[in-house]
């Protein structure tokens, strides 16, 4: 399977199979620099704590590209009003959108993260249902936290086709999984984001820089590291919970398995023997009993919580790693800066 | 609250054309004379205006029907006791000829509704007009605008480049002239100031790389790449802070007591720590980073070694 390739050296893409080919229709992202502020926007204003905002793209397809153009948030759901219809109210924008010239084709949607545990039921159903509807959709994934430690963390993900064929037959037993040969690096693929500014947009960067301060506030050289790392574990170590829970469950799944499986088999003998000494004393044979209806298989447990899971436990390893290179590279910059005095 | 309206700022008025129906009274003697203007002090609220509205201004400006020469939209944001903010802002669609102009009110308002729904302490500010002047055709639209909210501000934008920069600049309107007989509207301008969220502050530091790649387009980098790139960034500031030194030291330039104490502030900040300390605090923190790792390592090989006993 050419799609079974060690993804380990990629360090940048650990959820996806970056390999040489993605053979999916869109190889590339561009999206305008008036999107990226738009969903950091919507994020400060609307998105503290550990809730997450999310809301629409829009562009279009120009080749093996996905431009991105514009995008508009959704309202959080609110307790008070559970009527409120997000069909209609997506549809009102889209229309008046149209009327001034703002591209209104669907492309995807956008969601933020609280340190990186997106990868959930809800986020692949909805992208399922958007990959299905529309082929070349994508979610982009907003980062506020890893943002505000200095450097925008942006990125785009679809579901490989693999998995949209698993989805789309609803078959979560292991053997559905063994047929399919998905692992949890194969769920999702990254794609790679490029930011493209018209001229205008330039010009206007320029007067900003003109007259704005320098940023005093230089995030990225920060060396503080114990808070961000302190919670990543936590949520690192909640989700192994799970895992193990997982993994106890189908442990015993399989064992309760086997018993059947021996018991049957010591039923058939018994009855062959009964049989054979039947047959010896000349009296008829007993009926053959429907054996499936007297031992029923347990339920095979569904996998796809654990690919889940598995999934975002190794997102959360890969952040971590990111991070711990990052600041030790800043601890040995400060070294060197000690060294010297 | 809206702030307290302003009679006139300035005794320096040159001309002051009819007040009939026309009143856009330029203070300042060379118009668009940035230096100038930011001299001046005006009385009436600061507006602090975000990155995201400016790039929407461009946009819609970028994606006007055929024919028309500027666009119009509304402004939303919060109100302060001395200034306001402006957070968001929507196009909306307008015809303008010589004589009149027709505004969509009907779309302004459903969209006020939508925007609202999302983020409901936006209130409508003001509105937005690309292009370099003030027309007629604003002063009515202004008084729209003075029926939603009280005390709009006009924010013109000059997308077309007219003087060859984007002239930024925000207006209150007041009344002036002889009360009882011809009364006309006079658009008084207001310090315009950018603010930015910490994350907004370094959205906009990503955009501005666009600018000197050569297809104006740019990759997100990762990992020691962005380290790297912050560190060559305070680099060439201290490479600028030596050679203002080195002037002074050779007399190029005049030193300046205040730059003195800041640059004694900046050699006295890094921090003086026996080498012994200094030492044991690099250590324990790189220990803590390799432990870290060395977990989040494990947990991965972890769950790939479950994954392949799962599928036998």
């Amino acid at each position: 399977m050419a799609s079974r390739k060690d993804s380990g050296p990629a360090a940048s893409t650990g959820m996806a199979s970056t390999g040489g080919t993605l053979d999916s229709p869109v190889k590339q992202i561009q999206i305008e620099g008036l999107v990226v502020l738009k969903i950091i926007k919507h994020y400060q204003e609307e998105g503290q704590g550990s809730e997450v905002v999310q809301g629409v793209l829009l562009g279009l397809v120009v080749d093996d590209r996905l431009e991105i153009t514009n995008c508009f948030p959704f309202p959080q759901h609110t307790e008070d009003d559970a009527d409120f219809d997000e069909v209609q109210y997506q549809m009102e924008m889209m229309r008046s959108l149209r009327h001034v010239n703002i591209d209104h084709l669907h492309v995807g949607w956008y969601q933020s993260t609280y340190y990186g545990s997106f990868v959930s039921r809800a986020l692949l159903d909805s992208q399922f249902s958007y990959q299905h509807a529309i082929e070349e959709s994508v979610v982009l994934i907003y980062d506020p936290i890893k943002t505000a430690q200095g450097s925008l963390s942006l990125k785009a993900y679809r579901l490989t086709p693999k998995l949209m064929e698993i989805c789309k037959e609803k078959d979560f037993t292991p053997e559905g999984l063994k047929k399919a040969n998905i692992g949890f690096e194969h769920m999702f693929e990254e794609v790679p984001i490029i930011i493209k500014n018209s001229h205008l947009i330039n010009v206007l960067m320029w007067e900003l820089e003109d007259k704005s301060t320098v940023a005093d506030k230089h995030e990225l050289l920060n060396l503080s590291s114990s808070n961000h790392l302190e919670k990543s574990l936590q949520l690192l170590m909640d989700r192994v919970d799970d895992m193990s829970q997982d993994i106890v469950k189908y442990n015993t799944y399989s064992r309760n398995l086997s018993k059947q499986q021996q018991q049957k088999h010591q039923y058939l003998q018994r009855r062959q023997q009964e049989n054979a000494q039947r047959q010896s004393r000349g009296e008829p044979p007993l009926p053959e009993e429907d054996i499936t209806k007297m031992f029923k298989p347990p339920q095979p447990p569904p996998r796809m919580d654990t690919l889940l899971i598995a999934g975002q436990i190794n997102n959360y390893c890969q952040n971590v790693k990111e991070f711990t290179s990052q600041n030790l590279g800043k601890l040995f910059m400060a070294e060197a800066l000690q060294g010297h005095n | 609250p809206a702030p307290p309206p302003h009679p006139h700022p300035q005794e320096n008025k040159t001309a002051v054309r009819p007040p009939a129906c026309r009143g856009s009274v330029r203070l300042s003697p060379a118009a668009g004379d940035r230096a100038s203007l930011s001299k001046m002090s005006v009385f009436g609220p600061v507006v602090k205006i975000h990155p995201v509205v400016l790039a929407s201004i461009c946009d819609s400006y970028e994606r006007r029907n055929e024919g028309a020469s500027r666009v119009i939209g509304t402004l939303l944001g919060t109100i302060d006791k001395h200034s306001i903010e402006v957070t968001n802002c929507f196009s909306v669609p307008h015809n303008e000829s010589e004589d009149e102009v027709a505004v969509d009110m009907e779309f302004a308002k459903n969209m006020y509704e939508l925007h609202k729904r999302v983020s409901p302490t936006e209130v409508i500010i003001g509105w937005y007009a690309t292009g370099f002047d003030i027309t007629e055709h604003s002063v009515l639209i202004h008084e729209y605008y003075s029926r939603e909210a009280s005390n709009p501000i006009h924010l013109t934008a000059d997308t077309a480049l007219q003087s060859g920069k984007m002239n930024i600049r925000a207006y209150v309107s007041a009344q002036m002239g002889v009360p009882g007989k011809t009364v006309g509207v006079m658009f008084t301008p207001l310090t315009v100031k950018y603010i930015y969220y910490d994350t907004e502050r370094i959205g906009v530091d990503l955009l501005q790389r666009t600018r000197v790649a050569p297809n104006r387009t740019k990759g997100l980098t990762s990992d020691l790449s962005q380290v790297a790139g912050s560190a060559a960034r305070v680099q060439d500031m201290l490479a600028t802070v030596l050679a203002y030194i080195e002037d002074v030291l050779s007399g190029k330039v005049t030193a300046d007591n205040s730059v003195g104490r800041f640059l004694m502030d900046l050699v006295n900040k890094v921090p003086t720590i026996s080498a012994e300390d200094f030492e044991n605090m690099l250590n324990s923190n790189i220990n803590d980073l390799l432990m870290v790792t060395y977990l989040s390592n494990l947990t991965q090989a972890q769950i790939a070694l479950n994954e392949k006993l799962v599928l036998l």
